[in-house]
């Protein structure tokens, strides 16, 4: 049989999927081990025990400091912060993308302003943030913003734009006027076309979060592994770097099963069309 | 009765001339059949009549006033696709029109109100042949279902004129033979004026009170 026809049942498929996985932490015991016979103390590859230790003193031990649970505090304001920006995102994305996509006056005054905007590197832009809205949450909240609004901005128009013209027509055939046909038949289209772009928004929200922790914060997932970088503490950063994909990796699975409870008509008309 | 007197209407797009001195008159409660191969016109004829689009010259009047120079609810369309809204269910696509008229800001209608126009859309829907898919969502229905619900979509605001831009052309012959005895006999129970395009001529001479050819100019 040729191979572009053999398909895995649905148990062996789950079982391939295992294997990169295995393969990984096999690989990374053999050379920890390896590593650490010859110097005890190395500190490049910690062994499993070892990060167990750090993830047991982060997340179930109180700091001597401040009494807090580290991994905890770190994880509740990171999500913050990230959830903020994501919601402020989302609802510019909306309105404004409405906005472009339903007239075509607004189109000519802001299209060109917007595309400018989309083009100016976040990065660039974030010392002018720090100095002002200073080094609190604001500027942190905003980074995140201003990194992904304007690609869900334009996301949203062109979709508004992609949407057949007969259903403008038809709605004004039906009676409707501008506001009718906006908040009818744009809005709940593009619910689910939100949904999805955020889900593709979530890779550039993590990154900005934390390049603004790693700057000027002092609390987060991205401040914390900044941190402890001075002292090589790979078994707090690797620990860390998981549990962050864990989290992003559950966003995004959230945000797929939403969109399938929320939009089913939208999910069959996908369907119909592959 | 007139209803709809085209004068010396004619429209270009550039240099290129699309239809000209078109000089007509249309009474009230006929079914215009509009044929003739592709790109001649005949949509872009209906496309004005809509007010999607503007005669370039002349003018078109319904009840001896100009047309408005966009879509309204005194002329309903069916699509030949994309007539209807894909996140409504059946139920709620025929009494998205209705609501928007009685829902105010946000368009919707509730309790008593609602219940009325339910019934409405209902009683519409039974006609057509749709009562045993109410909630169903369109991406559901086959082609000629999807139809169906366009036309009871519209008629659910009983325009004046109904206009169909090649309704049937991409239906399977013989549920275009179950369209076709639905829209005459739509048709004859509302008293719509029906403007009809159709590149079957068969189809036009068939259903039609009056029969327009149109084709592009010879030389």
């Amino acid at each position: 049989m040729r191979l572009i026809n053999l398909r895995p049942s649905r148990p062996l498929a789950v079982a391939l999927g295992f294997i990169p996985f295995i393969i990984l932490l096999l690989l990374y015991i053999s050379n920890s081990n390896a590593r650490l016979a010859e110097n005890p103390n190395d500190k490049l590859l910690p062994g499993l025990t070892t990060m167990v230790d750090a993830v047991q003193r982060l997340a179930f031990t109180e700091d001597t400091r401040t009494g807090e649970y580290l991994l905890w505090m770190d994880t509740a304001s990171s999500l913050e912060r990230l959830l903020i920006g994501l919601a402020v995102s989302a609802a510019l994305a909306l309105l404004i993308g409405i906005l472009l996509g339903t007239l075509p006056m607004f189109r000519a005054l802001a299209g060109p302003v917007v595309a400018a905007i989309s083009m100016v590197p976040p990065m660039a832009i974030l010392p002018i943030l720090f100095i002002v809205f200073g080094l609190g949450e604001l500027s942190k909240v905003v980074l995140i913003v201003i990194g992904t609004a304007p690609v869900m901005i334009r996301d949203m128009a062109q979709r508004v734009l992609d949407m057949p013209r007969e259903q403008f027509i038809k709605l004004q055939t039906l009676g409707g006027n501008s506001w009718h046909l906006m908040l009818r038949v744009v809005l709940p289209q593009l619910l689910p076309r939100l949904l999805a772009a955020l889900r593709l928004s979530l890779g550039a929200a993590w990154l900005f979060l934390i390049a603004a922790e790693a700057i000027a914060s002092t609390d987060g997932l991205g401040y914390r592994i900044f941190l402890v970088r001075r002292y090589l503490a790979m078994d707090v950063i690797l620990p860390y770097v998981i549990w962050i994909t864990v989290l992003a990796y559950f966003m995004d699975l959230s945000l797929r099963l939403l969109s399938r409870r929320l939009f089913p008509w939208f999910h069959r008309q996908q369907e119909g069309e592959a | 009765m007139k209803l709809i007197e085209v004068n010396q209407v004619g429209k270009q797009y550039g240099d290129n001339v699309v239809l000209e001195k078109l000089n007509f008159t249309v009474s009230a409660g006929e079914f215009c059949t509009l044929v003739g191969t592709s790109g001649c016109g005949k949509t872009t004829f209906l496309r004005m009549l809509l007010g999607e689009e503007q005669p370039s010259q002349g003018e078109i009047l319904m009840d001896g006033k100009p047309l408005p120079a966009e879509p309204g609810p005194d002329r309903g369309v069916v699509f030949q696709r994309y007539s209807v809204l894909p996140h409504l269910t059946v139920l709620g696509n025929v009494m998205l029109g209705p609501e928007l008229k009685t829902g105010g800001i946000f368009a919707r209608a509730f309790g008593a109100r609602r219940a009325l126009i339910r019934r409405e859309a209902e009683s519409l829907l039974d006609a057509v042949g749709l009562s045993h898919a109410l909630n169903r969502y369109p991406a559901e229905l086959s082609g000629g279902m999807q139809q169906r619900l366009a036309i009871a979509q519209a008629l659910i605001m009983k325009p004046r004129i109904l206009l169909l831009d090649e309704p049937f052309g991409a239906l399977d012959p013989g549920i275009r033979a179950d369209m076709h005895e639905l829209v005459l006999r739509l048709w004859r129970e509302t008293g719509v004026t029906v403007f009809m395009v159709t590149h079957d001529l068969k189809e036009g001479v068939s259903l039609g009170t009056r029969l327009m050819v149109f084709r592009s100019a010879p030389g």
